[in-house]
């Protein structure tokens, strides 16, 4: 066994026993990314120097009685996230040289917990794309399959944690960017309510749908993350006073007086017939950990790709005219005149995905489209948090799968913007109501490719999600397979 | 068709992006596919329904009016394409 795939309890339980020290943690994992990220290329930056001091840092606290269990242990961050000692690109040529002047609430809630930051994770540029095609900087390959796609947008996240690159990530989850590439790497990922982590520092694409969350080998891994990053933030507006739970009291066994919710909606049309079975093999497992199962309706489902693919690119529209090349990033030095300063340097920074989205959003908010796009879409939007709040007035929680198909050849749809859209519809309609949504491993198909079971439940109900989704673990028993990558 | 090629071009300009021809043809063509399905919501009666702009039940969040630290100048302007040291620079406006 190697130091590097053990989980992060796992790690964290030697590290308090003295087996090991972080120094030699560090080191493990650092290796292992030298030797297999030119297959992954999970990682746009690697600060191996600024880890290894971290590392002796962590050894001295816990030397001086620190007892938080992830000191010492070996992180790395989706790079979308501010963080004042490393480059933050977004994966776009527009952030390529940009280095934030202050760091991420949560990535500042790591360091202060003695965490080892190792450096930052491949994205779809500014978190948008379903595939992590749409960085600025390379492509990264899915850990069970050579020349597969990772998912995306929080791509680097799940392959980092999959092929042990790191003991846990964080990623963001604006339509299922942290649980549709933890499903199709075969991680834990789990996007919290809105509103339970901070968001400041998160560089801004949806503001309404965007969180934080972490992507994780398994549950109890999970519960350790969300215990550190979860809370009240005074920097961001949107962050809820809630109590927060000592998340690993959720990871009990048994399911007994749990109802759990099978929408068939999300079981419809275009669903692939194994990923479906790996699902119901997964549900009997619930059934068997003793929850009840009951059939239940989002009748909204269908217009959840239409609802959000209006309303997050108004909002990116918005949120993405910063990037103007004044005050940080790209500039065309050529252009001679202000608005063409501005035109060249967007147009020469942002990729195609990103212009594509910031024209519809444009679009859908410009005078005379404003009530038949956004405003239309954003009562549907409504319609479809009814549906939810309906459910879970008679449910715990409700399971299905996070996508439709495993995953998929790199390039099989990076021409078809559409097809790529539709892939997304079982996570999105998560962000569009901000309940909490987890993608736990649930099986893999005959040719050997992860898939991922979705958990979702009421605001504020990731309890019952880690509850879920640590008996389900349990039942299969499938946590400890790993990609073979030599 | 949706939209059409000059809809196009206005919208990127409003965008503050220059899309030369092909790249205007293509958005054409990919924007108006998306315009397309997303006119499925006009099946969803959706009178007297609010909107939801906010997913949790939050009012304003202010604090109290007093002076806190925030970035000095230096940090401030030093990802600034061009600065003097004292603002950023940018090309001519008039």
């Amino acid at each position: 066994m190697h130091y590097y795939s053990l989980t992060l309890h796992e790690a964290s339980q030697k590290l308090a026993r003295g087996e090991i020290t972080s120094l030699e943690l560090t080191q493990a994992v650092l290796g292992r990314i030298t030797a297999v990220d030119g297959r992954i290329k999970a990682y746009l930056s690697v600060y191996e120097d600024a880890a290894l001091k971290q590392a002796e840092e962590a050894d001295m606290m816990r030397k001086n009685g620190q007892g938080n269990p992830l000191c010492g242990i070996p992180l790395a961050i989706k790079d979308v996230l501010c963080t004042q000692h490393m480059k933050t690109t977004c994966g776009s040529r527009i952030l390529e040289n940009f280095i934030p002047p202050y760091d991420a609430t949560v990535v500042q809630r790591l360091q202060q917990s003695g965490a080892v930051l190792l450096g930052k994770l491949t994205m779809d540029e500014f978190a948008m794309g379903s595939t992590n095609e749409n960085c600025a900087f390379g492509v990264p390959e899915n850990p069970w399959k050579a020349g597969y796609v990772t998912g995306g947008s929080s791509g680097g996240s799940a392959a980092a944690v999959s092929a042990d690159e790191c003991f846990a990530a964080l990623g963001s989850d604006t339509g299922g960017s942290i649980r549709q590439p933890a499903s199709l790497c075969g991680v834990v990922g789990l996007k919290p309510t809105y509103g339970r982590v901070s968001r400041y520092g998160l560089v801004a694409f949806a503001s309404s749908l965007d969180q934080v969350g972490p992507i994780t080998k398994d549950v109890r891994d999970a519960a350790l993350m969300m215990n550190c990053i979860a809370g009240y933030d005074e920097k961001d507006s949107t962050s809820i006073k809630t109590a927060v739970p000592d998340y690993t009291g959720a990871l009990t066994e048994g399911l007994q007086g749990i109802r759990i919710g099978v929408p068939r909606e999300y079981f419809g049309q275009g669903l692939d017939p194994e990923v479906e079975t790996i699902i119901n093999k997964g549900i009997d497992a619930l059934k068997d950990a003793g929850a009840e199962i009951v059939e239940v309706n989002l009748p909204h489902t269908e217009y959840c790709v239409a609802v959000y693919y209006l309303i997050a690119p108004a909002e990116a529209s918005s949120n993405l005219a910063r990037f103007d090349g004044v005050r940080y990033g790209y500039r065309n030095k050529e252009a001679q005149e202000l608005l063409d300063m501005y035109n060249t340097s967007r147009s020469q920074g942002f990729g195609d995905e990103v212009k594509r989205r910031i024209l519809i959003g444009t679009y859908a908010l410009s005078a005379g489209y404003y009530d038949a796009y956004y405003k239309k879409a954003s009562q549907v939007r409504t319609l479809i948090k009814r549906d939810f709040e309906n459910v879970f007035s008679s449910c715990d929680l409700i399971v299905s799968p996070v996508t439709p198909t495993p995953s998929w050849p790199i390039g099989d749809k990076a021409d078809d913007p559409l097809s790529m859209y539709l892939s997304d519809i079982l996570t999105l309609s998560a962000n569009l109501g901000g309940i909490p949504g987890m993608s736990v491993p649930c099986g893999f198909t005959q040719a050997g490719l992860p898939v991922g079971m979705q958990m979702q439940a009421g605001h504020f109900q990731e309890e019952v999600l880690l509850k879920a989704g640590y008996n389900l673990e349990k039942q299969l028993g499938i946590a400890g397979i790993k990609p073979d990558l030599g | 068709m949706k939209i059409t090629l000059q809809e196009v071009q206005r919208v990127a300009r409003l965008a503050r992006l220059d899309l030369g021809a092909e790249e205007s043809e293509k958005m054409t063509q990919q924007l108006d596919n998306i315009l397309q399905y997303v006119a499925k919501l006009d099946e969803v009666d959706t009178t007297g329904i609010p909107v939801t702009t906010h997913t949790q039940q939050v009012t304003n969040a202010f604090r109290e009016d007093v002076v806190q630290p925030s970035l000095d100048r230096e940090k401030a302007l030093a990802n600034g394409p061009e600065q003097n040291g004292e603002a950023f620079v940018v090309p001519r406006v008039i």
